[in-house]
């Protein structure tokens, strides 16, 4: 709840900075890697750490830590899969099927399947 | 041996045959969750699951310690106590309704009414008081109704969850209250198992999931100290939490629901208000 009013909060806040003009630094246009770790969009870090990253702070571990993918998945589209459904190769997995369910747009999970295939 | 290995096999064969599984209760139910409890987290004992999330984190309990020697909410729980203790237009008062003046009674509910052929809170029973005395009923899941339980089942400290499933109506209700927390829910598509039994123990961000036996026997709780919610309160905040449309509170659905997850929940002592973050 606390979490989510702060997101909340600084949406508002950066909406205004928008209005004004302001571009912050940093703003980049949807790329995989921001849509892995956006909270409203994939919120991989919800589950899954990402080593590598620096800023891929306080991670969850329902999953697998996400290394290496590039060795263990060279077949891009098994990777996609996955993420499109893991449910299907997984009937229990709790991970949500991203694609099934529409959470992310095919595009969206284009973007973030090369994210994390580059992982 | 040989008779048993035989006996066995056509135990199996018969069930094959029926093409169920092997007759199940909720006791069993019961023995089955807590033995998968008991290999997640073998050095926590039964008593302390009532901490939920907190048992599984020395430092994070003694916080939780020192914040319960000196309650935040010690105001709110005295304006609760006010109104159990506020005689009604009628001069009766809350405890002409309860057995023992409402002491030890709260771990009994909620309970299946076979006259009503539902299932009947504690929350069900404060409103019924109210109503048999010509008062106006409370909002379940409202702020007053939050604050009202928090003392009446402070009573029943203490107290053991004692939950009875007795009957083809109860049993049936508590079927409904089961299947309801195992499926699957929302756009993210989780029931409340995914979280609290199969990824029990896991962190999701920084939060590290609460097993469900013991996290019926301690509400309503205060959040952050001070925001009062109840047990059906909270259903709503974590199927909001998955993108589900969350159900009204005393619905048939989750009243089904309370019912199950606190019979899972027997056997532990009440402890009622507490803080969680
Ligand atoms: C709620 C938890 C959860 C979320 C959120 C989640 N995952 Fe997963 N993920 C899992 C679990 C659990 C597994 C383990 C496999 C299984 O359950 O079938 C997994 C497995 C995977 C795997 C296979 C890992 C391996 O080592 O082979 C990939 C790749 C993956 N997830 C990517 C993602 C991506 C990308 C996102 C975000 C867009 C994401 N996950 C979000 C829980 C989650
Ligand atoms: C995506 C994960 C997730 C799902 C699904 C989920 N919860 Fe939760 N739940 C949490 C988290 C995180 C907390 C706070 C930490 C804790 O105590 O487990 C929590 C807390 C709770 C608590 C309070 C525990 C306490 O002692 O304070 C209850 C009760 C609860 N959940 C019941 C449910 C029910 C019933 C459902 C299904 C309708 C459900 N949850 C679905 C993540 C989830």
């Amino acid at each position: 709840m606390r979490i989510k009013t702060t997101i909340v909060f600084s949406l508002v806040a950066s909406l205004g900075l928008a209005s004004l003009g302001f571009a912050a630094d940093g703003d980049e246009p949807a790329d995989g890697r921001s849509l892995a770790f956006d909270r409203k969009k994939g919120n991989c870090l919800a589950c899954h750490a990402i080593p590598s990253e620096r800023k891929a702070e306080s991670p969850g571990n329902i999953g697998p830590p996400l290394v290496n993918m590039k060795e263990r998945y060279p077949d891009r589209d098994k990777l996609r899969a996955r993420i499109w459904d893991e449910t299907k190769i997984n009937p229990d997995s709790v991970m949500p099927p991203f694609g099934r369910n529409k959470i992310l747009t095919e595009e969206e999970i284009d973007l973030v399947t090369d994210y994390i295939q580059g992982l | 041996m040989k008779r048993k290995l035989t006996l066995i096999t056509a135990g199996l064969i018969l069930l094959g045959c029926a093409n169920t599984g092997p007759a199940k209760g909720p006791e069993e139910d019961r023995n089955a969750l807590l033995k998968h409890y008991q290999q997640t987290f073998p050095d926590i004992k039964f008593e302390n699951y009532i901490y939920g999330a907190l048992a599984m984190n020395p430092d994070a309990k003694a916080q939780y310690d020192e914040i319960m020697s000196f309650p935040p909410y010690s105001i709110d729980l005295d304006k609760g106590q006010k109104m159990w203790g506020t005689p009604f237009k009628n001069g009766k008062t809350f405890t002409s309704c309860f057995p023992n003046g409402g002491k030890n009674v709260a771990g009994n509910y909620p309970y299946f009414d076979n006259a009503a052929n539902r299932v009947v809170t504690f929350e069900n029973a404060i409103n019924a008081c109210l109503k048999t005395n010509g008062e106006e009923e409370l909002e379940y899941a409202g702020k007053e109704m939050g604050l009202l339980t928090a003392y009446a089942r402070s009573l029943s400290d203490g107290m053991k969850v004692n939950v009875k499933v007795e009957g083809s109506g109860a049993l049936a209700a508590y079927e409904k209250g089961k299947k309801y927390y195992e499926t699957r829910n929302g756009q993210l598509n989780f029931s409340c198992k995914s979280c609290h039994v199969q990824s029990a123990g896991k962190y999701i961000r920084s939060d590290q999931l609460s097993m469900m036996i013991g996290q019926a026997s301690h509400w309503p709780e205060f959040r952050g100290g001070t925001d009062i919610v109840t047990l059906q309160g909270r259903f709503k905040q974590c199927e909001k939490n998955v993108r589900a449309k969350p159900k009204a509170a005393n619905s048939e659905e989750y009243n089904n629901m309370e019912y199950y997850i606190t019979y899972m929940s027997n056997g532990l002592p009440m402890q009622t208000p507490v803080f969680r973050k």
